[in-house]
């Protein structure tokens, strides 16, 4: 009985751990979209700060450098899309894919370097030895969900009410909804438009990287081409899931990772012959996707029924003096 | 103090955006060639050896023909969708569906001897409807429920990723290697190097007749986009769905209807690089047609005849990428060039004025 406890949950504490990235990735999201600018290029700056930050964690031995460069790539490449949609005014839709594509060939061509490097210092694991001896739920629960995970699991937690604060309950948080719901107003009160959607834009640039970064610094620690296997896209469905609320958001985060690390899990169970059979396995390997949609319905189901919180302006360009909100 | 100052174009010259596209690709390039200097490589030596594999030598129209094919077929396609601002960008599933579907014919379900135009016929219908299937499950989600095709469409691309993967690996798989047996003769499409007894300047090219289909399927769009009740619709629903509404258009009867055009072509540019290219299903067979599609079509502004143009670019980008180190350069220039573009598309639609002294209140009108 206990070994089958201890059993489900390793496997739901390396959910949340192969969540977190996602966690990031789809907080990063949903700010930006808050304040009315759709970034689909989440993919491709999570790509650039995996390999910023892999880079950075090998050149100088210090991996919180390293995510600080991967934060930074993200937020850099975050300020192209916002000068192409903000100043610009261009196709948000168009722009973001081209961040991927730019973000997909910037990585492929300067990560070839790096895709041997085994020995990168990564992000520290976090010991809780003291788990095992809490009486009852212990050793069975606490120890295989806490008892050893990496730090950004535990940044990822402080995350979820970090940015649901920033939103809901602080002036610059305000600001964001208001350029995003309805800029014309914010404009009318002396709110720089503008300059608030390329802030968080550029948040939300600085969040793609931190996924990236935790991506190869401790969740996966290497590099390859296409480390990110869709999860900056997955993010974005993640965001409409969500309904542009970070805890639904978590959730969502949560999980997608559960059911991308199950297949993996699910190869020791002796039971489930199928699992460590490579060529059946590959049918595992697509549900976090169908999952994806599937919550996608789920969410357009609910919409129907409610109006969601969809930010007002989302993707419109503002342009003061002319139609629009 | 200069400032500068944006007004909207009541017209836009013909020549304008074209003009304007070149220019943000030569800007393009020029981005990449300081990336690829930053990055310790010589942009001229890259670029030079690159424009003489894709466009300069003997081989290199028909080479460039070849690669060119798939990113037509799928351009096309994803044009369709994206002229109703329907974001099909799922196009790489549907081509790799396509592939699978004529595979099966040509392996499982026709026999050998099945004379070649029926073949190839059959494997065409089936790449077609197996395309048509991958992208009218997005279409139908987002007509009846209104799931965004975006993320829908590009998961179905992972999942057809994982479900061709499952085929070579596994039940289609020979000798242990991740690839099907080759087809036979009968499933091949014709190709250039075919007719070199008679004409020895076709040998050793494999420009095969799939690019005909793009051909032909671009100028029977370009007819329908002009004349058709649909081509007219898509317009309409694309720019004001609101007014198409009130119009009576039936919506969701039209998203449907051109998803199953959209993912067809898409899948029919698997069928043509199956039986016109690697004549079997392996993994990974697509470096990513269905992708560098979306920008072939934004290039070419979803104009059907421009696209055979900007598809053979790009075919020669490929070719001239295969032929230097690192292998991500051309998908970086593409990313560039894709920016460069949706940035110019502001002087398509504004005009830039210049003033000096300008009174801080005043506003630019619409």
């Amino acid at each position: 009985m206990d070994e089958t406890l201890i059993f489900i949950f390793t496997i739901i504490g390396a959910g949340l751990r192969t969540g977190t990235p996602l966690l990031f990735a789809t907080s990063g999201a949903l700010i930006n979209e808050r304040a009315g600018v759709l970034n689909l290029g989440v993919e491709g700056m999570m790509l650039v700060g995996a390999l910023g930050g892999f880079a950075i964690s090998y050149a100088t031995g210090n991996p919180w450098l390293g995510v600080a460069g991967g934060m930074l790539a993200g937020g850099i490449l975050s300020i192209l899309h916002g000068f192409v949609s903000i100043s610009l005014r261009g196709d948000q839709v168009v722009s973001g894919l081209a961040l991927v594509f730019m973000g997909r060939g910037i990585t492929s061509v300067f990560g070839s370097r790096y895709v041997e490097i085994r020995d990168v210092p990564r992000l520290p694991t976090i010991e809780l030895p003291f788990m095992k001896s809490i009486p009852v739920i212990g050793e069975s629960i606490l120890d295989p969900l806490f008892g050893s995970q990496n730090i950004v699991f535990y940044i990822g937690l402080l995350t979820v009410p970090a940015v649901w604060f920033l939103i809901n309950r602080t002036r610059p948080g305000l600001y964001m909804r208001a350029v995003g719901d309805y800029p014309a107003a914010a404009d009318s009160v002396g709110i720089n438009v503008l300059g608030q959607r390329y802030l968080w834009v550029f948040v939300g640039g600085l969040f793609a990287g931190l996924a990236g970064a935790s991506l190869s610094l401790a969740i996966t620690p290497l590099w390859i081409e296409d480390l990110t296997a869709g999860q900056g896209w997955i993010a974005v469905g993640l965001v409409i899931f969500a309904s542009w609320n970070p805890w639904r958001a978590a959730l969502g985060a949560y999980i997608f990772g559960a059911l991308r690390r199950m297949p993996l899990d699910l190869q020791a169970v002796a039971w489930l012959p199928f699992a460590s059979n490579p060529i059946l396995g590959v049918w595992l390997d697509m549900i976090p996707y169908l999952f994806t949609i599937l919550a996608l319905v789920i969410s357009s189901r609910e919409a129907t029924r409610q109006r969601l919180g969809a930010p007002l302006a989302l993707g419109q360009p503002y342009v003061r003096g002319e139609r629009g909100l | 103090m200069i400032r500068f100052r944006l007004e909207r174009r009541e017209t836009t010259s013909r020549w304008l955006p074209i003009f304007t596209t070149i220019g943000a690709v030569l800007v393009a390039l020029l981005m990449g060639a300081i990336l690829l200097a930053y990055g310790g490589l010589n942009p001229m030596v890259a670029y030079g050896q690159m424009f003489k594999v894709g466009f300069a030598e003997s081989y290199s129209v028909s080479d460039t023909l070849v690669k060119s094919t798939p990113l037509l077929l799928a351009g096309l396609g994803v044009s369709i969708a994206f002229r109703m601002r329907l974001w099909n960008i799922g196009a790489e599933g549907q081509l790799l569906m396509g592939a699978w579907a004529a595979t099966g014919v040509a392996l499982f379900i026709l026999p050998e001897t099945t004379p070649r135009f029926i073949m190839l016929a059959a494997m065409s219908i089936a790449g077609f409807a197996a395309g048509a299937f991958w992208g009218v499950i997005p279409g139908w989600l987002k007509a009846k429920m209104g799931v965004n095709e975006i993320i829908s469409s590009l998961m179905l691309t992972y999942v057809a990723t994982f479900f061709i993967n499952y085929f070579v690996f596994g039940p289609w798989a020979v000798g242990g290697f991740p690839l099907t047996k080759k087809f036979p003769r009968n499933a091949w499409f014709p190709r250039l190097l075919d007719w070199a007894d008679a004409i020895p300047f076709f040998r050793g090219m494999t420009a095969h007749i799939g690019f005909f289909y793009g051909v032909v399927a671009a100028i029977l769009l370009y007819i329908l986009f002009k004349h058709s009740k649909w081509g007219y619709e898509l317009k309409v629903i694309g720019d004001n769905p609101e007014a198409a509404r009130y119009a009576g258009m039936n919506i969701s009867r039209t998203v449907i209807l051109t998803m199953v055009i959209s993912g067809g072509l898409a899948g029919l540019a698997g069928m043509s690089e199956v039986a016109g290219v690697v004549h079997r299903l392996q993994e990974n067979f697509s470096p990513g047609y269905g992708f560098t599609a979306i920008i072939v079509a934004w290039l070419a502004r979803l104009n059907p005849l421009a696209m055979i143009i900007v598809a053979y670019l790009f075919g020669g980008l490929l070719v001239g990428g295969d032929a230097i180190q690192p292998a991500g350069i051309p998908l970086m220039i593409q990313g560039m060039i894709m920016f460069c573009v949706i940035s110019a598309e502001l002087f398509t639609k504004y005009r830039i004025r210049i003033k000096r002294n300008a009174p801080l209140t005043e506003v630019s009108h619409g």
